[in-house]
């Protein structure tokens, strides 16, 4: 508070004999990656509160009698400071041993093998032995709910999956609890995730450095299904799995993987490659309306967007009584689920019961929501199972297909054709500006001159803007993370909200960050993400969502038109009140 | 010549503990009454003549801390007295707390008057439960008196003292821990820097002295810095409260100015008074059990932080825990190490997983199965942990342990060979933790 | 023969602390005391959490925490030995061994009529009189086995007159 550094002023210090000039405030750990020198850390995450406890980040300050912490401690002017001496080196090869001596040996069997940045460490310290004798106990898996899989006893208590929950989220499903050797991650009174608060965001596992989370395996169901010559397998793809796809395969993050993604499910062996796009497209045309509807006949406002079903978690336990405000509009995923054992199965002439739908997905809390009792309305379990974007990575792998050398291919019609209104559903604020565009020709009947609503893009928590609908003033929020989230639902509660219309993701930065994605994702990753799904945009030739051909072709031939009995039946939703603890 | 000097500990067992009318008669609240008519830095410039070294075990020079809190420009600030004497063998704190409570009261008011602040906070220990009551008694009586509360003694000074309780957790009496126990949070510590003079409590500027550091600013304001020297050594101003306990004749608190010797608080017959038992002096702990072991060849060391420091020794707490020929060094080392395993918050690798390998070295010492390269280990594992823990406590976990290894390592190298120079190890079944 | 504290007790002495998350320990610890059995439960600390609006999971890090608390139920006295070092160096063991044989229980254990939990503490700073134990806020030091053999009774008796 009173340490108020100004990063105008440059400072100047040595790490291992080289000079370093830095902004006043710049951690030991930045300056000296800037200087060429990589620190090892295992509790830091660049995008997380500082914790300072695995002590692996240990640099020697002159001067100083201890060691030093890098992650929080700041480089003042003139510091010494060495990070490679036989004494720093012994800091940290003993502290590595030590958890080491707490933790299983068993990185063979491990979901992180070769993906671990524990396992990397132990590399880098050449460690090939423990001299410390194993204090490790082996714990029960929990496994029991459709999303998220805890090993706790893989657990090095770096306390990440805790900063991400209690401060990103809010959610406080989980927290440090006990001391000493008891010390760990625990729900309240030990109990299932499913017994906690848990939202299943997945924003745990994305932290995770070990293999102590990660998602319910459930490539092994596609893999059935894929191999059962009497199912007919359809995969839909969210907007946000092909901007970090390539990702799992050594690509820079924001690589476009598009058409290799296509080409690669194909050569999995599903029957139709369709696009989630393609259900973004009509969501906005469903919610446009329901949000025009709301204004013009005194609807309640703001409508909240109800596409992150890690946040209609949230809501219905945390915010129960704002549940009125959620659009009733199923998220795309499971319209699309609806729809193809319904208008898709009747097209084809493929029975519903027949039809296999597999959502590729960003997001833990998917495979959740297509397990919700609400979401069958095609009579059947609408979508039968989700694989996050890196589970597809696995499955690829396994099958032994070069992604490298994949040429690009194209979707499946009818739900393939999509434009670029819905690809930015991806990244937060992405909802809010394909509304827009759509919104606005519903209501003055005239096209955008330009598209790009500029002030609810990017990763800032909370974006707001005010925008001219026909002479009427929109006022429109639109928050990622659930902690922020929070900020605007208690708006709500306390009467100062002025908005119409509010977008909320529960991950992050949207999508792009969902629990789902490739591991190492940071807000840098996320940037490159994010300038992918807008480039897409950019190059679409449509832009508008009810510019779709294919949406009016689904309204002629089935749903007759927005808001229709059929269109409720079959991609509207309500939900309830959950009390979990 | 007694080597008892009774500044702080005057009124215990002598006055009734929460009657300010019994304060006021031996001399209480002069002190306020005066530091009312004086400057804030004046005080101020009074304690740092004092050298006045924090009492609760760090012995921070109090007068630096005053003035660092007092620098800072942000209101409000707040008092705290960390009341959390866990230290094994410690039990001064209590004493006071018991016997005079009013004296610590007066002591913090001081404070609230030297930085404008109107809220102090006592965290007392859990296990002290019952002592709580003795002290809000206290706090009570001083409120009706107008000695705490609004418009204290009529100078428009406002200040209330809170009672705040611990629940079991030694690792609370770290300052920043201590903070997050009076927010309600589990009492791990923080992360420094910020420091607690600019971020504390409430995040807010905060002062943390210890109970009997606050009960020697009544001395201090009263009989002046210079005047408070003179009791004790050129940089250990004033008295010490001792805590005498284990294998010696006269078990209890005792003030003593520094300067007497460690030899004279064991043997003094108006002190320790000697071994009990009749066994011969093996070691003594001091200072608690973050503190290091002396060997009888180091009795003449003058007690204050200085030369104890020299000499690898250390006042600490106060705590002064005397071992017979009876104890073996290995057995009680595994005791100590004990201690930090239960204590540990367990949230820095090098404490929680450290003082668990320690325990398990140390007992495969004292079941003969230990090798040349355990006790290589477990000094590799020490020195790693003294520099590389989190907090005070994984710091000092093996202080005891280092110490041990300097005075007695034939002791160590015995038990390499299966031998026990004690006979405890061998011969006694494990009791397990 | 435990009897529960009621949800109004509960939710009284919340109100005694002003509903002030920074006296959760004080409330936990008030709670335990009134319940009989040493313990808060998960039913009470669900009801404390949401009285604090705090995380039911920041509740449950205190409770697991602080070494006085415990979740599951316990003896309506819960005699604690001390077994830091001036105590251990003062025969606690053999305190501890006497307990256990007059409880007919081992440390850790509760007495199959509820009335006693055995535990270890670390040190409770009465260290000029040890081997000590203590029974709630209670100290009792210099123990010996017809001290010993005099407590247990006196508890005993305390509880046979409340019959």
């Amino acid at each position: 508070m009173h340490h108020t550094f100004d990063p105008n002023k440059t400072i100047t210090a040595t790490i291992d004999g080289l000079t370093v000039s830095v902004p006043e405030g710049t951690t030991i750990l930045e300056a000296a990656k800037k200087a060429g020198i990589i620190i090892p850390t295992l509790c830091h995450h660049p995008d997380l509160g500082v914790r300072a406890v695995c002590r692996i980040c240990l640099v020697a300050v002159k001067g100083q009698r201890r060691f030093k912490t890098s992650c929080n401690t700041v480089l003042c002017d003139g510091d010494v400071v060495n990070t490679n001496t036989p004494e720093i080196r012994e800091a940290r090869k003993t502290v590595l041993e030590l958890i080491l001596s707490n933790h299983p040996q068993d990185c063979l069997k491990c979901e992180r093998n070769g993906n671990c940045e524990l396992q990397d460490l132990a590399k880098q310290y050449n460690v090939l032995e423990i001299p410390f004798a194993s204090t490790h106990q082996a714990l029960p898996i929990e496994e029991d709910n459709p999303a998220i899989v805890r090993d706790m006893s893989k657990c090095i208590k770096c306390g990440r999956c805790v900063e991400s929950c209690q401060v990103v989220q809010e959610v406080a499903a989980i927290n440090t609890s006990c001391r000493s050797t008891k010390y760990g991650v625990t729900t309240a009174f030990n109990k299932p995730l499913s017994a906690s608060t848990c939202v299943y965001c997945g924003q745990c596992i994305a932290v995770c450095p070990v293999g102590a989370l990660y998602e319910k395996d459930d490539t092994e169901k596609v893999w059935t299904a894929l191999s059962n010559p009497d199912m007919h397998v359809v995969v839909q793809t969210a907007p946000a799995v092909r901007v970090a796809l390539g990702e799992e395969f050594g690509l820079a993050p924001g690589s476009i993987e598009t058409g290799k993604m296509v080409a690669a499910l194909r050569r999995l062996g599903f029957d139709k490659i369709f696009d989630t796009n393609f259900t973004a497209d009509l969501t906005i045309v469903e919610e446009g309306n329901e949000l025009l509807d709301r204004i013009e006949n005194g609807g309640k406002l703001p409508v909240l967007t109800s596409c992150s079903p890690g946040w209609i978690n949230y809501i219905e336990q945390f915010y129960p009584e704002l549940i009125p405000h959620v659009s009733s509009c199923k998220s795309p995923q499971q319209m699309f689920g609806a729809l193809a054992k319904t208008y898709y199965a009747k097209k084809s002439g493929i029975p519903a019961e027949k039809i296999y739908v597999v959502s590729l997905m960003p997001c833990t809390a998917k495979k959740y929501e297509c397990t919700r009792p609400e979401m069958r309305s095609s009579g059947y379990q609408d979508v039968d199972t989700v694989l996050t974007t890196r589970e597809l990575g696995k499955m690829i792998k396994l099958a032994g297909i070069n992604y490298e050398k994949l040429e690009n291919e194209d979707y499946d019609a009818p739900f393939g054709i999509s434009t670029g209104a819905a690809v930015i559903f991806g990244a937060s604020g992405g909802v809010m500006e394909a509304a827009l565009r759509t919104a606005h020709e519903l209501v003055t009947g005239e096209s955008l001159a330009n598209l790009d609503f500029i002030p609810v893009r990017g990763l800032e928590g909370i974006k707001e803007a005010e925008v001219e609908l026909a002479g009427k003033k929109l006022k429109i929020a639109v928050a990622s993370s659930l902690s922020k989230a929070k900020v605007l639902m208690e708006m709500i509660k306390n009467g100062t909200c002025c908005y119409h219309f509010i977008e909320i993701m529960a991950c992050p930065g949207g999508c792009i960050g969902g629990g789902g994605q490739p591991f190492g994702t940071t807000s840098e990753v996320l940037q490159k993400r994010l300038a992918a799904v807008y480039e897409i945009d950019k190059n679409s030739e449509l832009r508008m969502s009810h510019k779709n051909p294919a949406i009016n072709t689904l309204y002629e031939e089935f749903l007759g038109k927005p808001l229709s009995h059929k269109a409720h039946e079959l991609l509207h939703t309500s939900y309830q009140q959950q009390d979990r603890g | 010549m007694s080597k008892i000097v009774k500044l702080i500990s005057a009124n215990c067992g002598k006055i009734r503990p929460d009657s300010v009318e019994d304060y006021l008669n031996s001399g209480g609240y002069a002190a306020l009454k005066k530091a009312f008519t004086m400057e804030p830095l004046q005080i101020i410039e009074e304690v740092k003549k004092a050298k006045l070294l924090g009492r609760g075990g760090a012995a921070y020079p109090a007068g630096s801390k005053w003035e660092q809190l007092y620098e800072i420009e942000e209101f409000p600030k707040y008092i705290v007295c960390n009341a959390d004497e866990g230290e094994p063998g410690t039990f001064k704190d209590k004493l006071l707390m018991e016997q005079d409570p009013l004296r610590v009261i007066e002591g913090m008011t001081i404070a609230g008057y030297v930085f404008n602040s109107h809220d102090g906070y006592i965290y007392i220990r859990g296990e002290y439960r019952g002592l709580q009551k003795i002290f809000q008694a206290a706090i009570d009586n001083a409120k009706k008196e107008g000695f705490l509360g609004e418009n204290i003694l009529n100078t428009g000074f406002s200040y209330n003292i809170h009672i705040m309780t611990g629940a079991g957790a030694y690792v609370c009496g770290e300052n920043s821990a201590l903070l997050n126990s009076i927010e309600g949070k589990a009492g791990r510590p923080r992360i420094k820097p910020p420091h607690l003079a600019e971020v504390g409590l409430f995040l807010m500027p905060t002062l943390v002295n210890n109970v009997e550091s606050f009960a020697n600013i009544p001395t201090i304001v009263n009989e002046g810095g210079e005047k408070y020297l003179s009791y004790g050594t050129a940089d250990s101003g004033g008295t010490k409260l001792i805590c005498l306990s284990g294998h010696i004749k006269n078990r209890g608190v005792f003030e003593v100015p520094f300067g007497v010797t460690l030899r004279d608080i064991i043997d003094d017959p108006e002190l320790g008074g000697g071994m009990a038992g009749g066994r011969k002096l093996k070691f003594f702990h001091l200072g608690g059990q973050s503190g290091p072991c002396g060997s009888p060849e180091q009795l003449d060391t003058v007690y204050c932080c200085r030369a104890m420091r020299n000499a690898g020794l250390s006042v600490g707490s106060g705590a002064v825990v005397v071992l017979d020929e009876s104890v073996c060094v290995i057995d009680y080392l595994k005791k100590v190490t004990e201690f930090f395993i239960h204590e540990s918050c367990g949230k820095c690798v090098p404490c929680r997983e450290g003082n668990k390998q320690l325990y398990l070295i140390l007992d495969k010492l004292s079941k003969g199965e230990a090798t040349e390269n355990d006790l290589a280990l477990m000094k590799r594992l020490s020195r790693v942990m003294a520099k590389s823990s989190f907090c005070g406590l994984g710091q000092a976990a093996s202080t005891a342990l280092d110490s041990c290894l300097k005075h007695f390592s034939s002791e160590f190298e015995a038990h390499l060979n299966k031998q026990c120079p004690a006979g405890v190890c061998f011969t006694k079944k494990e009791s397990g933790e | 023969m435990n009897e529960k504290p009621t949800k109004e007790q509960i939710l009284g002495i919340i109100a005694k602390y002003g509903k002030a998350k920074e006296q959760l320990l004080a409330i936990l610890l008030d709670i335990q005391e009134a319940s009989g059995s040493n313990c808060v439960t998960e039913e009470w600390a669900q009801l404390v959490a949401k009285e604090l609006d705090l995380p039911l999971s920041k509740v449950f890090d205190v409770l697991t925490f602080y070494a006085m608390f415990s979740t599951k139920p316990r003896g309506r006295y819960v005699i604690e030995i001390c077994n830091s070092a001036p105590c251990y160096y003062s025969n606690s063991e053999k305190v501890a061994e006497i307990f256990q044989e007059m409880l007919g229980i081992k440390m850790g254990e509760t007495t199959p009529d509820g009335l006693f939990t055995l535990l270890y503490t670390s040190c409770i700073g009465a260290c000029d009189q040890g081997p000590v134990a203590k029974i709630g806020d209670k100290v009792y030091g210099f123990l010996n086995k017809d001290k010993i053999t005099g407590i247990i009774n006196e508890y005993r008796e305390v509880v046979s007159c409340q019959k």
